[in-house]
């Protein structure tokens, strides 16, 4: 197990180390420094001073890859790029533009991100697993069809229409919770209600459909009939071991996601004027903030592959045929 | 009036594909065994109505991509210019629509603004009133016609609209009671009484510089067509061919296409589009002398993000295409191919490609639904299409600000929303279909 984990982080370096060459390549190779400060600074009033300004305030009047005018070891390190992108290994992201430290930014605001995003994704996953047995327990008939149709419609509507529509009909119209805001403790929860509430609502139609069809897969298989044969009944079949064989392929899908609660939601945080990494990362967006982007996609790819292998642990757990060596 | 045609780098890419589809359906129509599961598809009365109601959507959207630009009066040296407004046939077909400006909100078939203003009267008195519109119900004297008028005009127009439907269907001689027909009447009809009433009402209201909601509506059907379908040309050839070539050649050639595949999907989609849209659009702000006109840029702007959107999910179809090429190998008749010294590339294009175009074909159709609603998505954040560009998202985008406002502006937002749930339900219902029928593991053994 131990020998396992080693060697899948072994094996994540090379990717991160990919993920950071991209961005690099992306943030400085494809638009120099100059032509970022041009467009932060706008078009009109760009002197060649001012820009060098930008770029020295910023650190991004270093070479690129490799200083010759350096010496020793900092031939490499006095670059853009050991100072901006090598140094997000050690999860060091340097500043925003508005001067603040990243890394302790991201740290206060996970606290608002986890308080939607954990109690959605549990609540969330609970409801689609229940909808999505109930259907497969009345399987062929009336009432299975009227869910797939149900999950159909509601997978046609756009996200956007479920935040709106949500805040229009429970906040403006019933004036049941405050319609954006956050407040940190017990008071939160009136802030986190709807939230909540609303991005449960917004994944029922895919999700629900999805499980369905992995234990309408199950269902068909053999060990299902030999459980029917000894007389089990059907919700028995069903919870002890449709649900049990059902749980590798929900696994898969449903782990790797959990790094990535850390992050948030763009648009529910947005909308709801959540103070967490969501709203951080459509903030840096919208002011082009660069250095806040870079971190964030890179952060998100290390939760991504430590997903990843909590996935494949979760697996030992739920199944005992498989090990990890 | 002359006019010079105008080619956009989208309307280029859509000329593609429709050539694209047209050649693929000679093709298949040549070959008894590709046209089965077409055949089941036609089976289906669901397929066939969601595939009616997303023509009309293809129709209009192509229309739109025929653009022109007017020309100008001559000018004193003699020289012929041209109007830097870019104009489509669709826009040509429905003038009154994208020119009857208001000044700001209007709901829909009102006589009169949305808000207060003040005007002064023939006495010289200052009043606060709801100013009459310019165009929507201008022929009217006043309210109490409004709702005769209306009903008379739709009537008109239904009737005219189930008249053509009907002669239609007679001339094909199809004049028969179906889900299909009656799916053909209805949108007849409806089409008919939505032209009749649009000229003289504002049937879908006005946002707030006045334009028609309908109008805007209409305009970003292209938009959202454009990503879902074009997105395609960058996704399909990456997949198809890392995804065979990493099934079929094994060793360090799947360890290359494996590692690339596993860094761009490591990282968020969201954050990679912002990211790669954020470096595109400084390109575009340091080069404006690329664009003549403002639509190519916004136009630019657009078959970047497409080719953005394009570069982000191919990662799934790769896996998928690479897990089936690896099953696919393996089979005797592939064995047999091999042992006979049948070159590599001919081994790929006669039998991997061929018997992997289901899994390609089911999931071009599952994707579209869901480009279109990111593009709404991906613009309400900032990196979805240029903010000139008429789309979903920018539509959702604008009224989403006049969320607090005291009575509400509910109409665009109904509007743009409407539109996307016929759009994605037609589409999704339409992609099922395809799915059922052709899915090498559905069983069907019932049907």
């Amino acid at each position: 197990m131990i020998a396992y984990l080693i060697r899948r982080i072994l094996y994540a370096l090379p990717i991160l180390i990919g993920v950071n060459l991209l961005t690099f390549a992306l943030f400085f190779v494809v638009n120099t420094p100059d032509d970022m400060a041009r467009m932060q600074l706008g078009i009109k009033r760009v002197t060649p001073e001012a820009i060098e300004k930008w770029k020295q305030q910023r650190g991004y009047d270093k070479p690129m890859l490799f200083n010759s005018a350096a010496e020793g070891a900092s031939k490499a390190t006095d670059t853009i790029f050991w100072q901006k992108s090598a140094s997000m290994f050690v999860f060091d992201f340097g500043y925003s533009d508005d001067g603040r430290s990243i890394s302790r930014e991201i740290a206060t605001r996970m606290g608002p991100s986890l308080a939607i995003a954990l109690p959605t994704f549990i609540i969330g996953l609970f409801a689609y697993v229940s909808f999505a047995l109930l259907m497969t327990l009345f399987r062929g008939t009336a009432l299975d069809m009227a869910g797939v149709a149900l999950c159909v419609l509601l997978m046609s509507i756009s996200g956007l229409f479920y935040i709106i529509g949500g805040q229009f009909l429970v906040s403006k119209l019933w004036h049941l919770v405050p319609i954006s805001g956050y407040a940190s403790g017990a008071d939160s929860f009136k802030f986190v209600v709807l939230p909540i509430l609303i991005g449960v609502i917004g994944g029922v139609g895919s999700s629900s459909r999805w499980y369905r069809t992995i234990f309408l897969e199950e269902i068909g298989k053999d060990y299902v009939r030999t459980a029917r044969a000894k007389g089990l009944s059907e919700l028995r079949v069903l919870f002890t071991h449709v649900l049990k064989n059902a749980m590798i392929p929900i696994l898969t899908g449903v782990v790797v996601v959990i790094p990535l609660l850390f992050m948030g939601s763009l648009l529910t945080e947005s909308f709801f004027g959540i103070p967490g990494l969501g709203s951080y990362t459509i903030d840096a967006i919208n002011a082009q903030d660069f250095s806040v982007v870079r971190a964030m996609v890179f952060l998100g790819s290390v939760l991504y592959i430590v997903g990843l292998i909590l996935t494949d642990i979760s697996y030992t757990v739920v199944d005992p045929r498989v090990r990890l060596q | 009036m002359r006019f010079t045609p105008v080619f956009l780098w989208s309307d280029y890419l859509v000329f593609l594909l429709v050539a694209a589809v047209v050649a693929g359906i000679w093709y298949v129509r040549q070959r008894e065994h590709l046209l089965l599961p077409w055949r089941r598809v036609a089976q289906s009365k669901v397929a066939m109505v969601s595939l009616l109601v997303l023509s009309v959507f293809l129709v209009i959207s192509l229309l739109d991509t025929l653009h022109y630009r007017v020309a100008l009066p001559q000018q004193a040296d003699g020289q012929q210019v041209f109007s830097p407004e870019v104009l489509s046939a669709f826009d040509k077909l429905v003038t009154s629509l994208r020119i009857q400006h208001e000044k700001t909100y209007s709901e829909p078939f009102a006589l009169t603004l949305f808000a207060k203003e003040s005007v002064t009267d023939a006495n010289g008195h200052m009043l606060r009133e709801y100013p009459r519109l310019r165009y929507g119900g201008a022929h009217l004297a006043d309210g109490q016609q409004r709702a005769a008028d209306v009903l008379q005009r739709a009537l008109l127009g239904g009737g005219s609209g189930a008249l053509f439907a009907v002669l239609v269907l007679a001339a094909l001689r199809r004049l028969v009671w179906r889900a299909e027909t009656i799916t053909w009447l209805l949108l007849c009809i409806l089409v008919g009484v939505i032209a009749n009433l649009a000229t003289v009402y504002h049937v879908l209201g006005t946002d707030k510089v006045g334009q028609d909601v309908l109008y805007l509506s209409l305009k970003s059907i292209r938009t959202g067509l454009i990503i879902g379908t074009v997105t395609t040309l960058v996704t399909l050839p990456l997949a198809l061919f890392l995804g065979v070539a990493a099934g079929y050649f094994r060793g360090w050639v799947d360890d290359v296409i494996q590692y690339i595949y596993t860094v761009l999907s490591s990282i968020p989609s969201v954050l990679l589009i912002a990211a790669a849209v954020l470096m595109m659009q400084v390109t575009i702000d340091t080069h404006p002398q690329w664009f003549d006109t403002s639509a190519s840029r916004a136009d630019l702007r657009l078959v970047f993000l497409c080719l953005i959107l394009g570069m982000t999910s191919w990662t799934g179809l790769c896996r998928l295409l690479r897990g089936e090429t690896l099953k696919l190998r393996e089979m005797e008749y592939i064995q047999a191919a091999q042992s006979f010294g049948v070159s590599s590339m001919r081994i790929l294009s006669r039998h991997i490609i061929p018997n992997v175009m289901h899994i390609i074909l089911i999931s071009l159709v599952m994707d579209f639904s869901a480009l279109v609603l990111a593009e709404a998505v991906l613009s309400y954040v900032g990196v979805g299409v240029d903010p000139s560009t008429i789309s979903f998202g920018t539509m959702i985008n604008a009224a989403r600000l006049e969320m607090g406002r005291e009575p509400m502006v509910w109409w665009a937002l109904a509007a743009a929303f409407g539109f996307m749930l016929a759009l994605v339900l037609a589409a999704n219902l339409f992609a099922d279909a395809v799915r059922d029928a052709f899915d090498p593991r559905m069983n069907r053994t019932g049907s």
